[in-house]
């Protein structure tokens, strides 16, 4: 048994919430996905199976729907409505992101629901909360994101070339608020017997997930600038990302600043070969004999700390121009620097350190007799197993079964 | 436990004031998970150390400042990622602290971290203890690659978990070098799934009794957010790093064309558009009213989307002398996506929206004053959030913790502190 084994989740089909009703799923919660006729549109979105566009081929959907069952209700229909508010008669948590005043206009708000359904905890996920009026406004994860702060922080110290949007996180990010605040709401639930109605904005969720963005004004109103490949700032700070000798980046971090640090740097050098190519070496040999502490706030001021901190980072330097990204993260990590290698997805997802976790998680396909290999779990609870049920299922492919279970 | 300040909702119940959290964690990884519970009414009792006056988390005494004061206090970052929580400091060099540490085990929930792996243990309070200490104990680590694992000695934080699980790779522009996130946007992550984390194995432990051990590698909640580039490596082989890619402000799943952001006029001023289909499409070419408009090469969502370059230096020329507001405004009268790229001045204190929906509570932070500080995005019909007061000073509930929770006298505690214990 998991977590959420034996809880029903109903979750109406929509992109930003799609994450949402996945975390319930591998966690055990029943889920069972409502979509209209025809179908939610991000079944057709690619990347396909095979490259061949086609119906239960969109790899998108297959990630975002796992361990969920589909059912197929028109709620535009009075049938449909009934069907689904017997649904509701056997819920725990009801996940929707409608348009802001769809239910309350076909009679299904939480109003409608709680009278049917006390325990139920409804959580509502739109643009900018159900009471804005902005919510009407089309929007998609781009624009969501843009008005609400990440992008203002990411792109290149070039301020000629546009923020950047890392993309999918609005949506995903408004996903955790709503996963986060069913948690919640259910262990209240389980004192007080009675659920509730939570009101989450997506941009609110990404308006206090911006770090210093947000507290620089709220605190001292400065104004963070963007930089490449490392924080926004007020005030710029050094450069942090570093080609290596395979072309691929590496994030040096904070750069080495104890003679233990200074000492390893300076093995690691002769171990290459690579110390004699170092002008600086010299200054990296006394900082790793340095005695008493190495007083930081003198960087500028007093040579022989200038000289050695300098030397750090321009051994770093020389290191990562003749070792592979990989190597530089690896060797760097072992003489205790926090340094990381900058992997595109599937060369993390290849790693043996994730895959000695566990996280490449095969799942039988049983219609097309095929083991698809699954990004894992995001934690490892290790008294509740997170697992992939059920593969994401075909439009109303367990309309029967759940209706069946439903009927008196 | 001692005091309440009086707050408009000081009178609603609390989704989480059952649980008591006996937390260790700091910057914002580990304290953005419990400032959630605090906002819910949990007991969050932070454990500091006198001797080195808490400064493993180097936000307790680093900008932004309210005023000129400066000091272990003063952190405007950490009284953002600790309002609501209580603070005590322990010296766990000395027998005594680790026996009042005891004592606090003996009656929390949850012990919280996100030390590098083993600092707990070497204190002596490792799982197996904690289990002898209290049976039930829910113990969640959070750490940059997890407790097991090649990497799990490695160390990390924000920017280094987002270089090595994908995330600083696919925020870029193609041909250019990652751009990244400007921000540890997987400190933040981390912290959420570390809250989901600790509030899954509550309400495993309220249906079954047991506790148990979560352990959270940041690095592997951040490689889940790659879902379907995943799947598309596993099942196509097709990688992420390719010519062309990444291209992050562009949509490809699904395609959508134009879908970008564009200078405006004015001081770095950005301006986000959005043409879902073809309707938003001849929505936005109506407006913009241009020849380029009617150019065959743009005339089918596919067509668009193959031709993005050219269409986007049309766009850009459309959008340059133009303020991103009246962009904005124009747009959205014709019902197409599009957002003005915020700076933080214009969401926080400009947009109307962030204030109707209380995104910025001021608490009270002991020496700071009054401070505003990150909300929670989401409203409770039964149970809102809400934030008792601002982060702890070193110390500033050591007193009242002990003498109210452990039964120790006001002499108790001035002797222990007296001894450098406290």
């Amino acid at each position: 048994m998991s977590a959420l084994t034996g809880l029903r989740v109903i979750e109406l089909a929509r992109e930003p919430i799609a994450l949402a009703g996945k975390l319930f799923g591998d966690m055990g919660a029943d889920v069972i996905l409502v979509e209209p006729p025809g179908g939610d549109p991000s079944r057709d979105y690619p990347p396909f199976a095979g490259d061949e566009p086609g119906a239960d081929r969109s790899l998108y959907w297959w990630h975002y729907h796992t361990s969920k069952r589909g059912v197929v209700i028109d709620l535009d229909d009075e049938a449909g409505r009934d069907r689904f508010l017997s649904l509701i008669g056997t819920a725990d948590v009801l996940l929707e992101a409608e348009p802001r005043r769809r239910l309350g206009a076909l009679g299904l708000d939480y109003e409608d629901l709680a009278r049917l359904r006390p325990e139920l905890i409804h959580v509502a996920v739109t643009p900018y909360g159900r009471d804005d009026a902005k919510s009407d406004l089309p929007f998609t994860d781009l624009t969501i994101m843009a008005a609400s702060g990440p992008p203002w922080s990411c792109g290149y110290d070039d301020h000629a070339l546009p923020p950047i949007r890392g993309p999918l996180q609005g949506y995903q990010t408004a996903a955790h608020f709503a996963f986060l605040s069913a948690l919640t709401a259910l262990l209240y639930r389980s004192v007080s017997g009675r659920g509730q109605f939570i009101d989450v904005s997506m941009t609110a969720a990404s308006n206090v997930t911006t770090e210093a963005a947000s507290y620089s004004w709220l605190v001292a109103q400065r104004t963070v600038q963007r930089q490449t490949g490392r924080h926004a700032s007020v005030s710029p700070s050094r450069e942090t990302q570093q080609l290596c000798a395979d072309g691929r980046h590496a994030n040096t971090g904070v750069p080495p600043r104890q003679p233990r640090e200074f000492a390893a740097l300076y093995d690691w050098l002769k171990e290459l070969g690579l110390d004699a190519e170092l002008p600086e070496a010299v200054f990296l040999e006394m900082g790793a004999n340095w005695e008493g502490p190495f007083d930081l706030s003198r960087i500028g001021s007093d040579d022989e700390i200038t000289a050695i901190f300098g030397a750090g980072r321009e051994g770093l330097k020389l290191i990562a121009s003749r070792v592979s990204a990989q190597d530089f993260f690896v060797g760097c990590q072992r003489a205790g620097l926090a340094v990381g290698v900058v992997n595109a997805p599937e060369e993390a997802f290849e790693d043996g350190h994730f895959k000695a976790r566990g996280f490449q998680v095969p799942v039988h396909h049983e219609d097309i007799d095929r083991t698809i290999v699954y990004p894992g779990a995001p934690y490892a609870l290790t008294g509740s197993p997170w697992a992939i049920s059920r593969r994401a299922p075909k439009l109303g492919e367990h309309d029967d079964e759940v209706f069946g279970e439903l009927a008196p | 436990m001692p005091d309440s300040e009086s707050s408009p909702a000081a009178d609603r119940p609390q989704a989480l004031s059952a649980f008591r959290i006996c937390d260790f964690t700091g910057q914002l990884a580990g304290a953005g998970a419990t400032r959630w519970l605090a906002s819910f009414g949990a007991e969050v009792i932070r454990i500091e150390d006198p001797v080195r006056e808490g400064r493993w988390d180097i936000l307790r005494g680093t900008p932004p400042y309210v005023d000129d004061r400066r000091g272990i206090d003063m952190g405007g970052a950490f009284n953002n990622h600790n309002a609501g929580k209580y603070g005590i400091t322990l010296n766990l060099r000395d027998e005594r602290a680790k026996d009042i540490l005891t004592s606090l085990i003996e009656i929390s929930d949850v012990v919280s971290e996100n030390f590098a792996k083993g600092v707990l243990e070497r204190w002596g309070f490792g799982y197996e203890r904690l289990k002898e200490i209290k049976p039930d104990i829910i113990y969640v680590s959070n750490c940059g690659f997890g407790h097991v694992g090649p990497y799990s000695d490695f160390k990390t934080w924000g920017p280094i978990v987002q270089a090595v699980s994908g995330l600083t790779f696919t925020s870029g522009l193609p041909g250019l070098e990652p751009a990244g996130w400007g921000y540890s946007y997987m400190d933040h992550t981390g912290a959420y799934y570390m809250a989901m984390a600790i509030l899954l194995a509550l309400i495993h432990r309220q249906r079954t009794g047991e506790g148990q051990w979560v352990d959270l590698a940041c690095t592997e909640s951040a490689l889940s957010l790659h879902g379907p580039a995943l799947l598309d490596w596993t099942v196509n082989q097709r990688p992420s790093r390719r010519s062309g890619r990444p291209h992050a402000n562009r949509s490809f799943w699904p395609p959508m064309a134009p879908h970008g952001i564009y200078p405006c006029a004015g001081d770095d001023d950005w301006v986000a558009i959005a043409c879902r289909d073809q309707a938003d499409w001849e929505a936005f070419t109506k407006v913009v009213g241009e020849a380029w408009c009617n150019d065959p090469t743009f005339a089918s969502p596919d067509s668009r989307h193959a031709n993005q370059d050219p269409l986007d230096v049309n766009i850009t020329a459309w959008t340059a002398p133009q303020g991103k507001f009246d962009v904005e405004q124009l747009l959205r009268g014709a019902g197409v996506p599009v957002a003005a790229v915020m700076k933080p001045q214009e969401r926080i204190d400009i947009d109307p929206s962030t204030a109707d929906f209380g995104l910025w509570p001021t608490v009270h932070h002991a020496k700071m004053g009054d401070v505003r500080v990150d909300g929670q995005p989401a409203h409770f019909s039964e149970t809102e959030w809400r934030f008792e007061r601002g982060g702890p000073c070193l110390g500033e509930h050591t007193a009242d913790v002990l003498t109210t929770l452990l039964g120790f006298s006001a002499e108790d505690v001035e002797a222990l502190h007296a001894e450098g214990v406290v």
